[in-house]
């Protein structure tokens, strides 16, 4: 039955999580934004505390098992990253997880690396997980990556320099994280030779060279990682070491994004949400009312940004229920995660972009966090596949082409 | 719980209608927009699904079934799907039977329903619009005046599916001086009542099948008894929340039929040696088209919930409305744009979907769920 009433455990993590937003994260959003580099640590201890008692927050983590109940995990997931994302994006982004890593190794790893790798997020000292794809001389295509592992007796050698490593310094220095790294074993079989190794924090070979600075989310570091010999052991590799002749392995490691577009989704949705919250209340103290149901010639501009506003925002985050949903039932989500991520990244940059043309001055002033939540919506029409991307998988989908056919 | 599932009922109807919509309703499409016409048989064909009388209580010889807007969405973008005029002509008894369904007096059920529940198609509408460029549904400005026992309606009505052959004609003035929703209520008017004139057929950039009419009301008198839900009057603005979702709901059936032939005319007709879809300024205006009719269902699915449940959904349902009428128009646009200058010739549907699509920023009140 076509329902949109939330589950109500969802919506008891959703209100226990909007406290938080409010109280822990709106007040230092400020504050680190400008102190760009510079680690929350009291927020970020009393986010893993909190993880350490509950289920953590996590990008979504795969797929629901098809025995299992109905799960509604990856919906929970949504939903609570737009309420953190509410409060601060860039905080949200560096709560310590294992982020893009650990749904790599939650997507494609064995049982054994499942407990190797993610069991230590649930005791000691806080700890990042990491996915290193993006090369300087690729983004989007990712199967044109360079870095290179070579097996060599009972281990792995990887050589590349890695950016735009989300939470990078944190998982490969700063903590006993582990940083997900996509390298070729075969450059000829193209797609096919892609795989995806674990190298463990500190290993040797394995540098930070840079944290870049940012137009936005400046709270969440973004690393440059360079691998220079950098030997790990062979049960690093998550999946199989065979080099297909089919793309099978690249697309299961692709499918992780079918996770995690949704999760960049519903944070885009969060600041969007905030931008346009903000604006409501303006609207209210200036007493401008918003007049729904009148012939839409009458509106007043004003209204009628209002209203697009809103109808975008909840139009990108009934596409990301969906795409969060399906993955829920066990449904195949390519083209809807897809359809998620498009939507939000865009709807959410015009929404925060116009909230800020709303309130003129205000809006453009540091004073506010409208600014600020401008520049942070504009990193999810690029991160996780750009709006482009997203597009070109619609695409291929609907048509039913091939990456041969349709690039 | 979350669930973007239809229940199986509501499957088994979707399915059901779509295959008429597919085998029976859209091979007549052209057709009937060339000859601006609706075959009468189809009428009856689509009336024997039951779409309109299966929600009348079995008292009034209906079928009982409980009516559900979600249910009504599902239908009316199947039904759009297919043609536009056809299903509007299909739905337009409901905008006299479900207004009396759900807010006529025991008087006027038994009077009107039974009119509705039988086994051939029977004419029946409503007017909502009117012949003014500042036609505000929140400032309607036609006049009902109590006099003696009775009602007499004054104003200008366009845009009435059937009015001119509709038995029962549900028509929305305002009892008092001022705007407002709730200053307007629904008086039926019987086909034939003295002061209720045809102006014209209407003559339409689109819809060119569907008989709509411009009708004048010149002093027409109805009894008090006339006016929906009687001296209580109707909730107007929530019969116009079930317009939007009807309209959204059809707007988005359109939109997909044109996204459809574009996609499969985009993957056969090849430039530069390879078919235009696999180049990227084709394939992506395909990728937005298809997730805007996406999100546009959703968003009128979430209004439509709302309203089965109940809630009061002015702000969702019309901006869900809002939304599907400027997402049709682009999306039907971007379907001729796709075909190039065959998208121009009328042998393709498009043009038709296009100016079909244009409607829907302008239409309100000739649908309902």
């Amino acid at each position: 039955m076509i329902d949109f009433e939330l589950q109500p455990e969802i919506v008891n993590a959703k209100n226990m999580i909007h406290v938080l937003a409010e109280q822990a994260m709106r007040p230092i959003s400020r504050e680190y934004d400008e102190r760009e580099h510079e680690k929350p640590w009291d927020f970020l201890n009393m986010m893993w505390s909190a993880s350490q008692s509950s289920n953590p927050v996590t990008f979504g983590e795969g797929k629901a098992k098809k025995e299992a109940a109905p799960s509604f995990r990856n919906l929970q997931s949504a939903v609570t990253i737009e309420e953190l994302s509410w409060g601060d994006a860039g905080l949200y982004l560096s709560i310590p997880n294992p982020g893009l890593g650990g749904a790599a190794v939650s997507a494609a790893g064995t049982a054994e690396q499942k407990q190797r790798f993610l069991a230590r997020f649930r005791e000691g000292e806080p700890k990042w997980g990491a996915m290193a794809i993006t090369e300087p001389g690729c983004g989007s295509d990712s199967a044109a990556i360079t870095t290179t592992a070579v097996r060599d007796g009972d281990s792995w050698v990887i050589n590349g320099t890695k950016i735009f490593v989300t939470s990078g310094l944190m998982a490969a220095e700063k903590s006993d994280g582990f940083v997900v790294v996509w390298a070729t074993v075969d450059k000829s079989a193209g797609r096919g030779g892609i795989k995806a190794f674990v190298v463990e924090r500190g290993t040797p070979g394995m540098t930070v060279t840079n944290v870049e600075h940012k137009m936005g989310i400046r709270a969440s570091d973004t690393a440059t990682i360079v691998f220079e010999d950098c030997r790990i052991p062979a049960n690093n590799l998550l999946g199989s070491a065979e080099v297909k002749t089919t793309t099978e392995g690249f697309k299961g490691v692709m499918a992780t994004f079918d996770a995690t577009r949704p999760a960049v989704a519903a944070s885009a949705i969060g600041i969007g949400r905030a931008a346009v919250d903000f604006v409501r209340e303006a609207l209210d103290k200036a007493g401008i009312k918003i007049r729904y149901g009148i012939s839409p010639k009458k509106l007043t501009t004003l209204e009628r940004d209002f209203m697009d506003m809103e109808a975008n925002l909840q139009a990108a985050r009934l596409l990301t229920w969906r795409a969060s949903w399906m993955m829920d039932q066990g449904m195949h989500n390519n083209l809807e995660a897809s359809m998620s991520k498009a939507k939000a990244g865009l709807a959410v940059t015009q929404v925060t972009q116009k909230a800020v043309e709303l309130l003129g001055p205000l809006g453009y002033s540091r004073k506010l966090l409208l600014e600020k939540w401008m520049r942070d919506a504009k990193i999810n029409d690029i991160f996780e596949g750009t709006q482009q991307i997203n597009l070109m998988i619609i695409a291929r989908r609907i048509l039913g082409y091939s990456s041969k056919e349709l690039n | 719980m979350v669930s973007f599932q239809p229940s199986e009922d509501q499957q088994l109807i979707r399915d059901t209608v779509a295959a008429f919509a597919q085998e029976q309703v859209r091979p007549l499409a052209h057709e009937a927009d060339e000859k601006g016409e609706v075959p009468s048989a189809i009428i009856q064909q689509g009336w024997e699904l039951g779409i309109v009388q299966s929600a009348i209580p079995e008292a009034y010889g209906g079928a009982g079934d409980t009516r559900s807007v979600i249910t009504g969405a599902l239908i009316a973008e199947e039904l759009a799907w297919a043609d536009l005029s056809i299903a509007l002509h299909l739905l337009a008894p409901r905008l006299v039977v479900f207004p009396v369904l759900e807010m006529g007096t025991p008087e006027q059920k038994e009077r009107v329903l039974k009119i509705y529940a039988g086994a051939e198609f029977r004419a029946g509408s409503a007017a909502v619009m009117e012949p003014r460029f500042d036609f505000d549904l929140a400032a309607l400005t036609a006049t009902a005046k109590r006099e003696n026992g009775t009602y007499v309606l004054n104003g200008a009505k366009c845009y009435v599916p059937l009015g001119d052959q509709a038995e029962q004609l549900l028509v929305y003035a305002r009892t008092e001086n001022r705007d407002g929703y709730d200053a307007v209520s629904g008086f039926l008017v019987e086909k034939g009542t003295p002061g209720l004139t045809l102006v014209e057929r209407e003559k339409n950039m689109g819809l060119k099948a569907l008989e709509t009419d411009e009708l004048v009301l010149e002093n027409c008198r109805v009894p008090a008894a006339n006016r929906l839900g009687g001296d209580a009057g109707c909730d107007f603005a929530k019969l116009m929340n079930y317009s939007r979702i009807a309209l959204a709901s059809m707007a988005v059936g359109v939109a997909r039929a044109a996204f459809e032939y574009a996609r499969d005319y985009a993957k056969d007709r090849k430039a530069f040696g390879v078919a235009i879809g696999q180049k990227q300024a084709i394939a992506f205006m395909l990728a937005e088209m298809a997730l805007e009719i996406d999100a546009t269902r959703l968003l009128t699915w979430e209004a439509a919930w709302k309203l089965d449940r109940g809630e009061e959904a002015t702000r969702e349902s019309y901006l869900a409305k809002n939304y599907a009428a400027n997402m049709v128009m682009k999306v039907t646009d971007n379907a001729v744009q796709v075909l190039g200058g065959h998208g121009y010739i009328r042998e393709h549907p498009v043009e038709m979907w296009a100016r079909n699509g244009r409607g829907f920023a302008i239409f309100e009140g000739m649908a309902i769920v």
